[in-house]
Order: structure tokens, then sequence, then C-alpha cells
């Protein structure tokens, strides 16, 4: 019994009592250095957090997180679920403040398992700066959940909020690095590729990357591409803003090895997940600015100007492909790839 | 090929070079161009090839989608043979397109084993693994996947393997498109694929008879860019002939070895096309040696003659390039990929299904 508790996971350490206590208190607490953002945090086990803001606008959100496999090359579950929701407080213009964390883990699922991704998970709010405040851990029976989900909600603070809605005819389309490669890359690790391919998972927190550009006051509406990729985010913006859009594929930096294997595949690769990757409509007078300010971090050092709204065809974006023909860019029917987040 | 070669048949100067050979021998009148192959519908889709031709010339997939072209009759008898007990193996679209009483993604949901396979020989393969039962392979596709049909029947399959035979021949499609009044097709792309099996003389006849330039057709931008430009200057020159503008794959005799195989294993005969008809010699039949194979003898199925399409659809003048996937009223409302009416917007190489992904607009 003891052996098979530290082990796996099992039914008594979603149980509320003792186990579950000693699996939090030991395993779970110690791997999270920031468990604080006001008087009530993590270390009490509380009912909730209680919050210390600074002021400006408080921006809040939340995602589940069902990636399959769990451990992919780039990252893991544990990363994601953390980036996942800090870059959705980022593209939302705020200052990433504090996060929860829940787990539902299925029954028998390996503790080094767990560990390692709790460890990635803190590593990211490490680097950030950013706190684990309150968190939940459920255990479902054996093929009632596949493995294990995670949900993040968090918490932060915009001085300025960037809406979706926000693009101008005129502002110009900035996407911060190459696109397509978190898609791939969970494709790979599902061993459903014909060849091997040298990709990871671009998952990254785009804070602080996009601390300064966002100070410029420039960007006025932003969105990550995740599901549906580049293609979900552009339409999505140009259908809440009312304005077109016209896009250079020349100019969208995608790896040569994922536009091969993606014309090998029969996919493209501005409808796969990224998930290190914010696309900006910014005005043309701070395009200087806000392009000097992303270039001086490694994670947006590759932003690229691919085009611009315009006031023809509101809500539709134009894509002028690499032979010089156009044609629409259509909202993906749905992500090429299920479960990659 | 390295990506460095794929590049080159993409690259923009180029396409502005033969974007100038387009306009210099730009029609005077208008001039409607017919493809015969998904693929080529897909590149053209894809790199917004339409944008680049001049006003008057219209690109249209004619019967290019074997899955499209595929008639009723032949989903109804996959459908009884699935429902009689038999392991039925197909292509993926096949699955999902609408038969005379359901799909047979709805039969598989009721109970019949439906199994999606990526080749015969993966049939084979299914067939063996289970040899208490019967196992049918519905056999679909042009002169480009028949060779494949043909080498897993010489190559001695397990006797529970069968093929229910649904192969088309492109040639006399062609033919039928330019017997069928009224006819406004000015030229023909000759797909690659099909003519790297069957060779760029194959069309010779059809091009004399018809007098209607016939050129044969890579899949790159720049292939189908350049094969059009070729058409236009037939056209402007007054000439109908065969040429081959994809000769990296495609001979004037084709793949010998290919056509071997298909007359080993099939015989010609009359078949029945989705939207279009019947056309003569456009079907392939399995030979007597191969009747033990035959799933249509030896179960004794016909299908039976159903509902080619839902009132108001357009997929037969989209088949017969009389219409472009937007002229229907259907399209992209009660009709998308998800919720698919017709059969060209269920196969993926069917002109509503690219246009729908692709935002297959003539101009922007």
């Amino acid at each position: 019994m003891k052996r098979l508790l530290e082990e796996k996971v099992t039914a008594l350490h979603g149980a509320g009592g003792l186990v579950m206590e000693k699996l939090i208190r030991e395993r779970i607490l110690p791997k999270f250095k920031l468990r604080t953002a006001g008087p009530i945090g993590l270390d009490h086990l509380d009912d909730g957090a209680v919050l210390d803001l600074p002021p400006g606008a408080v921006v809040f959100t939340t995602d589940s997180h069902v990636v399959k496999p769990l451990f992919f090359p780039g990252g893991d579950i544990g990363k994601l679920a953390v980036t996942g929701t800090v870059n959705d407080l980022v593209v939302m213009g705020a200052r990433p403040l504090a996060l929860s964390l829940a787990l539902i883990i299925e029954e028998g699922f390996p503790l080094r398992d767990l560990e390692q991704i709790l460890e990635s998970a803190a590593a990211v709010l490490s680097e950030i700066g950013v706190a684990l405040v309150t968190g939940d851990t459920k255990v479902m029976g054996k093929g009632e959940v596949d493995g294990l989900v995670v949900n993040t909600t968090g918490i932060g603070v915009a001085e300025r909020v960037v809406p979706d809605s926000g693009v101008r005819p005129g502002d110009l389309l900035v996407v911060t690095g190459s696109v397509g490669e978190h898609g791939l890359a969970v494709l790979a690790a599902r061993n459903e590729l014909p060849v091997e391919i040298p990709v990871g998972s671009d998952v990254a927190p785009l804070w602080p990357a996009m601390a300064e550009a966002l100070e410029s006051g420039g960007i006025t509406a932003m969105k990550d591409p995740t599901r549906g990729g580049l293609a979900a985010a552009l339409n999505e913006m140009a259908q809440k803003s009312g304005v077109g859009m016209e896009v250079e594929e020349e100019r969208i930096p995608v790896r040569p090895e994922v536009r091969g294997l993606c014309e090998l595949l029969g996919i493209s690769p501005y409808e796969l997940a990224c998930e290190g990757r914010a696309v900006l409509a910014v005005a043309p007078e701070k395009l200087e600015a806000v392009l000097s300010a992303l270039r001086k971090h490694p994670l947006t050092q590759g932003a690229q100007v691919v085009g611009r709204a315009t006031d023809r065809y509101p809500g539709k974006v134009i894509l002028r492909t690499t032979v010089g023909g156009k044609r629409f860019l259509e909202m993906p029917l749905g992500d090429p790839v299920p479960r990659i987040c | 090929m390295e990506a460095g070669a794929l590049f080159t048949l993409r690259d923009q100067a180029r396409a502005e070079r033969f974007q100038k050979l387009l306009l210099a021998w730009a029609p005077d009148r208008p001039v409607k161009i017919v493809h015969v192959c998904g693929t080529h519908e897909i590149t053209i889709a894809q790199h917004g090839l339409r944008s680049l031709l001049p006003e008057n010339v219209e690109v249209l997939e004619g019967p290019g989608c074997p899955v499209c072209v595929t008639s009723t009759q032949d989903f109804d008898c996959a459908l009884q043979l699935a429902e009689r007990g038999a392991i039925l193996c197909t292509f993926g679209d096949m699955t999902r397109v609408p038969g005379t009483r359901m799909t047979l993604e709805e039969a598989r949901a009721e109970g019949a084993d439906v199994r999606v396979v990526l080749s015969a020989a993966d049939a084979v393969e299914v067939a063996r693994r289970n040899p208490q039962k019967p196992v049918v392979f519905f056999a679909v596709g042009f002169e480009t996947t028949a060779p494949g049909t043909a080498a897993v029947l010489l190559d001695h399959p397990p006797d529970n393997f069968y093929v229910l035979v649904s192969h088309k021949l492109i040639p006399p499609a062609l033919e039928a498109l330019l017997s069928t009044p009224p006819v406004e097709i000015s030229a023909f792309l000759a797909p690659g694929h099909v003519s790297t099996v069957i060779g760029a003389g194959a069309y010779r006849g059809i091009a004399a008879r018809f007098h209607v330039p016939i050129v044969v057709a890579g899949f790159e931008p720049l292939d189908i860019l350049f094969a059009i430009a070729l058409v236009l200057r037939q056209l402007k020159e007054g000439r109908a002939e065969v040429e081959n503008a994809y000769p990296r794959s495609v001979t004037e005799a084709g793949n010998l070895r290919a056509q071997a195989l298909l007359r080993e294993v099939f015989a010609v005969g009359p078949a029945l096309w989705r939207g279009i008809g019947e056309i003569p010699g456009s079907g392939l039949y399995l030979r007597e040696e191969f009747a033990k194979h035959d799933a249509k003898r030896e179960f004794g199925v016909e299908g039976r003659v159903g509902e080619e399409k839902p009132p108001g659809c357009r997929c037969s003048d989209v088949l017969m390039a009389r219409a472009v996937p937007t002229d229907c009223p259907f399209y992209g409302h009660a009709c998308t990929p998800l919720t698919p009416i017709g059969p060209c917007m269920v196969g993926a190489e069917g002109a509503c299904n690219i246009w729908y992904r692709y935002g297959g607009r003539p101009r922007l």
C-alpha cells in the first residue's frame, strides 16, 4: 500500500483526507516559489486566495488543458497550462499577477509524471514572477478521464485593455514569431507523422517580452493564435473589428521544415496552433516603437509585419500568395489537430 | 524534391514572367478552360491563381473528384454488402457521401463494419487478419489508383478478399463533356498524375477530333500558370494540340507497366458517373480470371437507382464544368463541409469543398 501511494495517484489522493494533504504539502506546494499575491495565498490552504491588486482594469481568464500526449517536444501539459493562461492575460493587455491551478487526475497516473508536469508549470511561473495562489486536486476513476486535465485561471491588471475588436483600417498586422510549431510538435509526439521532424513546440510565456511593446500604447488589438492558428486569429480580429485585412504570404514567418511538412501532410501552417506567439494590430505611427520593443526579447525578436487592415471586404482576410495571386484566407472549420492545448 | 527545388516552382519573379505571357496571349473572347483534377483545383485555390488570369479566362474543375463522381448505385451496393456482414474498406471521404438511403458512416453507426484504408494493399491486410469474414475493398479512383487495385489482385490475395470496382477512366469523360451540348469548353488541362500513367499521347485523338487544345499540367502554381499560358497561345494561334507542360513526370507513352497491369486485370465498359450519367468506355470491370474476387458478382448485389441529388443542388453542373460552387444557392450556407448536401462538398477533391476551405473566389 505504501509503495503504491508513492508511485501512482490513487482515489485516496483525491479524497480530501490526510493522504491528499500530504500529497499537496509535500509534492505540490514546494515546487512553486511564489505562492501569494496578497494576505492569503497557497500556503494557507484556505478556501480561497485574497489578492492585493494594483490599480487598473482587472482581467480574468480561464482555460482547461487536455493536450494529447501530455509530454511533447518542447513542453508538457504543465508548461502549456500555465503559459496558455498567462498569454491570454497578456494579449488582453494585462500584466499577469496570479494564477490558480486545478488538476483532474486519472486513478493510476504515475506520480513521477505528475511531479514533472508541476515542475514545468512552476518553472514558467518563477521565470516570469507570477504567483500560484490557489488550486484544487481531484482524482477520477480509471478510464473516467484521459490521464490528466489541468485547468488554470489567471488574474492580471491592465493599464490599457487591448481587445480583439480594436483593429482600425490602416493598422499594421504584426506576428511576433514563426507560426505552426506547436501544432506540428504535438502531431509528431503522437507518432502519426510519416517522418521525424526536428520541430519543438513554441510554447512560451509572452510576458515579459510584450511588456514594453504594450507600454508604447500603439497596439490596437491583439490575440494569441492558438486553436485554428494564424488564420483563425486574423479572421476573428477582422470580424470583431469590422475591417478587412490584406496579408502577404511571403512575409508570414514559417520555418522551412514546418512548411515542407505541412506540404507533405496537406495541411496549412496558418491553421496550426501556436502557444508562444501573438498577432497584433499596430497604429502606423507607433509601428517602429512596437517593433523595436519586440525585437529586444529573444521570444519576439522574429516579429514581422505581415500585412495591414483595410476598409475593403470587412470581416474578411485576403492573402496575397507567394506567386502573387489573391484569395481569402478563410476561418478554419476546426483545428487540423484536435486536442492540442 | 528538396525544399529549394519546390520553392523555385513558387517564385514570384517567375510568376510575374508567366503572368506577362498570360497577358500577351490573352484571348479576345471569353475562354473556359476545364481541368479534371482535385489537386489542380487545390493548387489554383490555395495560391489564388484565378486572380492572375486575364479577365475573360475562366478555369473550372470538371469531374475531377473520384469520390464525387461515384454513382449512388455503387454506394448502394457498398451499403448492401456492409449490411450483409462484410467488412467494407474504402477511402476516408467515401464514408461521408450521401447515398440512396444513408452514408457509410451512418451505416457504421448502426453496426456495419466500415473501415477507412489508405490503399488497396491495406484492405488486403484487413482480409488476411480477418480470414473468417468477407472483406470488400470499395475501389474508386481514376487511372492513378486503379493500378494499385490491379496489383493486389495479381498478387494472390486471400479468398475472402473482394473488390467492388468503381474505377473510372479520364479520357472518355473528356469526350463526354465535349459531346454533351451545350459545349462551352475552350480547352482542357490534363491531370498530371493520370497522365503519368496513360501518357500525353492518350489525348491526341480527342484534341484532333474535337479541335480543343489539351495541355498536361503539373501541380505547382507555376506548372499550372505555364500550362494555362500554353493553352492561351494555342487558342491565339488557332491550334488544337496536345502539349506536355509537365515533362518532369509525364512522357508521351506513359507508364507502360501500370498500363499492362490495368489490361491484365480489367476490361473496359460503360460506367455511370454521378451528376453526368452513363459514359461509354469509361468504366473498368474485372476480367473472368478474377471473378471470384468480384464483390458484385459473388454476392449478387445490384445497386438501386437512387436520387442523384437533392433538388436545387448544383453538383451535376459543377461536375459538368457548367457552374462554379458559388453559383449554387446552397453553397456556404446550407451546404458546408460539416453539413454537405451534394458530393462536391464532401470529397476533399470536390470543387465545393476546396472553394470552401481555400476561399476560392474567382477575383479579388
